[in-house]
């Protein structure tokens, strides 16, 4: 017998509230110096997606990552033009403060970076310099933000213990827990697993699709695979002839590695160089 | 293994063996020479009155060094209660808040401080310093203004180490920090200097052995009283500027109770020292891998 009553599943469907674009860069130039790091950017990322940039190392992928929370300023000499927006507003205006937005737009670094503290200082640190001293709610956010990070089971019995006693994994998703505590809308990943085992790796990876539920994150990865496996869109950045870097190709991640509309990119992921 | 090799191995070893044992010989033999010059005062003078006693009168056979104790000790820690703050914070300045630029003027002059004798210090203290003391009540020749002085001569050590430290802590916890939310005055107060803290306490005992060893800066400004100090602006006597002072027309006892003098700044010496080395360690220990 045939099951027809059931409707057929549709393929996927979309839950979080339906805003349309949560980070938008408009025409972004970047400069170190007279060097020109980045050329005529333009990308929009939709709320509650995961988005892959991907290329040949030197393209660009950490400088353009580092501009969405701003953490470029600490470069001396470095330059931006153009707009990068979150939520329609322009982060690089005179009257945006560079420490909200940063709350709002967390990061995780390519090599996990805790601070020689115990595991559960990591954790509070940052609720803990946006004021909040109250101990019931700080115990109630590093729950709650290690069980999100997948890490609760592994260190529930050792919180005052030392974040550099973990394994790099656990260093890894404890710096994403860290994020987590200061309840960001945007978190950034700079190559998040390039520091990590496959097994490690393979749990960021689980973590980052079940955080997409409720947060837009940008990933820069250089393994291909995990750009495939992880990622909603996908951009492919590469550097031109004087070493700016560009978008090539931001599309889909299933167009991007089936269908490629640009030659540059198709040569890149069935690799050809990079 | 051809023969010359191994010639040439045993070789090198010998001779790096041989300096290494002759430094060590250096300083026990200068141990052991203090230690015979000194004992003999103590057939003459109890310890305990060689330490705790108030009069330090050579030729009635009085010697007592606590005024000389208490002297060192205040100079050294009025020295560094002013040192340590503006220490830190000019290493804070040159590690993490001025630009490039003012760091390369200013990184060398902080060193070119260190290499300046001692004796400079001194006359600028005479001269500028304790006019300006005296205003203050004394006669200007006060521990005052020989704190003031040794301030002035611990701060490039404080400075130059505690610098050192605070830029060898890893970029990334600085931006783990920032890109947390965290204010440039949170990062610097909440990860830079904790992450710092041993080379800053390091800075510290440096300047502290500095400030316990220094002469003649002190000789020049402090007044070389030998009463009790009562105030801050009261002269006094270091245990070094004692020995420096009388060791020229000193025989019998009264030499033996200077040496007496330098075994006791030895073991202050080494007290210092092995705090610091206990702090060092803890603080290693701790979290063993953050310097890597």
């Amino acid at each position: 017998m045939k099951i027809n009553s059931l409707p057929p599943q549709p393929v996927k469907q979309p839950e979080a509230p339906v805003c349309e674009t949560k980070l938008r860069t408009e025409n972004i130039n970047l400069f170190y110096g007279k060097f020109q790091a980045l050329r005529g950017v333009n990308m929009e990322i939709t709320p509650c997606s995961i988005t892959a940039i991907i290329g040949p190392s030197g393209c660009g992928k950490s400088s353009l990552l580092r501009l969405f929370n701003r953490l470029n300023d600490l470069i001396p000499n470095a330059r931006v033009e153009g707009k990068i927006e979150l939520d329609g507003v322009n982060i690089y205006e005179r009257t945006i403060d560079v420490v909200e937005l940063r709350k709002r737009v967390g990061m995780v670094f390519q090599k996990p970076n805790p601070f020689p503290m115990s595991i559960y200082d990591n954790i509070v640190f940052g609720p803990k310099q946006h004021g909040n001293n109250n101990h019931a709610e700080l115990d109630k956010i590093v729950e709650k933000v290690l069980r999100q990070a997948a890490l609760w089971d592994e260190v529930k019995d050792k919180l005052q213990q030392s974040a550099l006693n973990l394994s790099g994994g656990q260093q890894q998703r404890l710096c994403i827990a860290r994020v987590l505590s200061v309840e960001p809308e945007v978190i950034l990943m700079d190559e998040p697993c390039s520091a990590l085992d496959p097994i490690a790796t393979l749990k960021i990876e689980e973590l980052m699709r079940s955080l997409a539920e409720n947060y837009t994150i940008v990933i820069v990865t250089h393994n291909m695979q995990q750009a495939a496996r992880v990622s909603d869109m996908a951009a492919f950045m590469m550097m031109a002839p004087d070493r700016a870097g560009e978008l090539v190709e931001y599309d889909e991640t299933s167009h991007i590695f089936t269908n490629p509309k640009d030659k540059r990119t198709e040569d890149y992921i069935t690799g050809r160089f990079g | 293994m051809k023969i010359s090799h191994y010639i040439t191995d045993r070789a090198a070893k010998t001779t790096v063996l041989i300096c290494a044992a002759s430094s060590i010989l250096i300083l026990v033999a200068i141990i052991i020479f203090i230690v015979l010059q000194g004992l003999p005062t103590f057939q003459k003078v109890s310890v305990f009155n060689f330490i705790f006693g108030m009069e330090w009168r050579p030729t009635n056979g009085q010697f007592g060094i606590l005024p000389m104790i208490v002297g060192s000790i205040a100079v050294t820690f009025g020295a560094l209660l002013l040192a340590i703050p503006l220490g830190i914070a000019c290493a804070i300045l040159l590690a993490d808040v001025a630009p490039h630029r003012v760091r390369q003027i200013l990184r060398p002059a902080v060193e070119l401080l260190v290499g300046i004798p001692s004796v400079v210090y001194g006359l600028v203290g005479l001269v500028l310093l304790v006019p300006a003391v005296r205003q203050l009540g004394g006669n200007g020749f006060s521990i005052l203004t020989a704190s003031l002085v040794l301030m002035a001569m611990v701060l490039p050590t404080i400075i130059s180490i505690s610098d050192d430290a605070l830029r060898a802590v890893p970029r990334a916890y600085k931006e783990g920090a920032l890109a947390l939310g965290a204010t440039r005055w949170q990062t610097i107060s909440r990860v830079l200097l904790p992450s710092a803290r041993s080379g800053i306490v390091a800075s510290i005992v440096l300047g502290m052995g500095r400030a316990v060893g220094e002469t003649m800066a002190m000789i020049m400004v402090i007044g070389n009283s030998i009463a009790f100090p009562k105030s801050p602006l009261d002269p006094a006597r270091t245990l070094t500027g004692n020995i420096a002072v009388e060791i020229n027309y000193a025989s019998g006892t009264h030499e033996n109770a200077l040496f007496a003098t330098g075994i006791i700044l030895l073991l202050f010496i080494i007290i210092l020292n092995s705090i610091t080395i206990t702090v060092l360690k803890k603080g290693i220990h701790k979290y063993a891998e953050h310097l890597s």
